[in-house]
């Protein structure tokens, strides 16, 4: 069989990402129970689940966004080529700039248009203004937003839609010149066609980056990923290339959440 | 009998509108009260003038002079502590015992009534630390008074700063202090402003403390050592001792004039920044 031929192939390239089982805590709440995953560079991940299975916290202790809650904590590991990120010796705002993340509600800042996406190189101590106006043209043009709002980058960025607003924190992630991006419903309350262009923009995107991203529906993970990773409860409940996984689910309980019998 | 939905509605709302007209109207009437008397008196020379005669003629300039320096000193002192200790509160402690005993401390602070900072200022500044009736022991006397405020009302202005803002900040690879000063602060300021201004209020106005530390001297100052009588000081002399009513409230209006200008330049300064985003 072709697809598995190339599924052999994939694995003997290093992983870009490399789970072991990794447990999460707030407080005493298991919030993620002994996952084991590897992710490939250049594919997309979805973590496909209902809500409390643990899908954002998965995105946010792979950049310890989780750092930021009192009383949370983890035993197990997660590599990034290779790297333990709880180690001692990382750098939070340089793994933070690695894993550029989009969350799932639009969070655009309150400044202007260019200064939300100029904000990260910012921080990473840029500023050259020729620079930043690069970066933030190149960003804004891959986030699929340039034409809308090029005359008035100066302007605030509170004042744009919700679903310009999600683009333009994409393209704030993308600004960071980040290797994996991690999307939360990134298309949450956006209407068809935006959605659209977004999931054009990340099967173009995975040529450069490796991609996690939380759909916010199944036919959406159905849509762009590569790979799929089915969470309840916490748990990693079936993980498999997406074809596999919608077509031939191997757990009753994947079966029952992708054919809607709870969600 | 039973009062009917609609009886306590129109009462209600009747009780509402009497508080609220009655708070304007008291203010009304203590600020025409305060001008009719003293604005006819208000020339340009009074400004301008030195007191002669313990202050029964000539103008109020060094009070004014005194008036300013000693607040600017308190606010210069005050400010950046204040909010130094309200980022440490919120954005560098989580609720622990030290915060707990800082808030404490604070909230006890802001409730001693002021004389007691002049007596701690008389003792402290003016005598143990040789510093004498000064600008300078009244500016530190006044900072430590309205410490708590500025204290409390910026850590208000930093808490109602949504966490998505810090959280996103991280997420762009932020550190603690690029997300206080890009974030937070910036959001929170007009919040900040507040607390000064409630601070700069109580400066200029605070008289019992003043008398204590900055000495209750109408000459012109010429350093943060020299001994100054301020607006309110010279108010409460002139009258309290008899010395001249009509120059009393001439300096009352003239106060308030002041007061007046510095919160018009205070809400500018909130509108240019909030139109500025």
């Amino acid at each position: 069989m072709p697809i598995r031929l190339e599924e052999s192939s994939f694995m003997e390239k290093q992983a870009k990402i490399a789970i072991q089982n990794f447990h999460f805590y707030y407080g005493t709440f298991m919030a993620l129970k002994d996952l084991n995953l590897s992710i490939q560079p250049n594919q997309i991940f979805a973590i496909l689940g209902p809500a409390r299975s643990g899908k954002t916290t998965l995105l946010k202790s792979m950049n310890r966004l989780t750092d930021l809650i009192f009383g949370t904590s983890h035993t197990g590991q997660i590599f990034i080529d290779s790297q333990e990120i709880y180690g001692p010796e990382i750098s939070l705002p340089e793994l933070r700039r690695r894993l550029g993340m989009v969350f799932d509600l639009p969070t655009a800042l309150p400044l202007s248009i260019f200064e939300n996406v100029a904000c990260g190189p910012r921080f990473k101590g840029l500023s050259e203004k020729s620079r930043l106006e690069e970066i933030v043209e190149k960003s804004l043009q891959a986030a699929v937003l340039w034409d809308e709002v090029k005359d008035r980058l100066q302007s605030s960025a509170l004042r744009l839609s919700g679903g310009q607003q999600q683009r333009l924190c994409i393209a704030r992630m993308l600004a960071l010149e980040p290797e994996i991006l991690m999307l939360d419903e990134p298309c949450s309350g956006l209407d068809p066609i935006s959605t659209a262009s977004i999931e054009e923009s990340l099967t173009k995107l995975k040529e450069q980056y490796t991609i996690l991203l939380v759909p916010h529906n199944i036919q959406q993970a159905s849509r762009v990923a590569d790979r799929v990773g089915f969470f309840l409860e916490g748990k990693m409940v079936e993980e498999g290339s997406a074809f596999d996984l919608f077509t031939r689910p191997k757990n009753k309980k994947t079966e029952d959440y992708i054919s809607g019998k709870f969600g | 009998m039973k009062i009917s939905r609609h009886h306590t509605q129109g009462l209600a709302k009747g009780v509402i509108w009497v508080a609220a007209f009655s708070t304007l109207a008291v203010m009304f009437w203590i600020l025409y009260q305060v001008l009719r008397e003293g604005l006819p008196l208000l020339h340009p020379d009074f400004f301008i003038q030195a007191p002669r005669q313990m202050g029964r003629a000539g103008g109020i300039f060094s009070t004014i002079i005194g008036t300013i320096a000693l607040t600017v000193v308190a606010i210069v002192i005050a400010t950046p502590l204040g909010v130094g200790t309200a980022i440490f509160l919120q954005e560098y402690t989580r609720e622990s015992g030290v915060s707990r005993v800082i808030r404490f401390g604070t909230d006890c602070l802001a409730g001693v009534p002021s004389i007691i900072f002049g007596l701690f200022g008389f003792v402290f500044f003016v005598i143990f630390l040789r510093m004498g009736w000064s600008i300078l022991s009244g500016g530190l006397t006044l900072a430590t008074m309205i410490l708590p405020t500025i204290i409390c009302t910026a850590e208000e202005a930093i808490k109602s700063v949504p966490y998505t803002y810090r959280e996103v900040s991280f997420a762009l690879g932020g550190t603690r202090w690029q997300t206080i000063r890009k974030m937070v602060l910036p959001n929170a300021f007009p919040g900040i402003l507040t607390g000064v201004l409630l601070g700069v209020g109580r400066s200029v106005g605070e008289t019992a403390a003043v008398i204590l530390t900055a000495g209750s001297s109408f000459i012109t100052p010429d350093s943060l050592f020299s001994p100054i009588r301020t607006m309110a000081v010279h108010f409460y002399i002139l009258a309290r001792e008899g010395i001249s009513m009509e120059m009393a409230y001439a300096t009352g209006a003239a106060l308030i004039l002041l007061i007046l200008a510095i919160n018009t330049v205070a809400n500018w300064m909130m509108y240019r920044y909030a139109h500025k985003a």
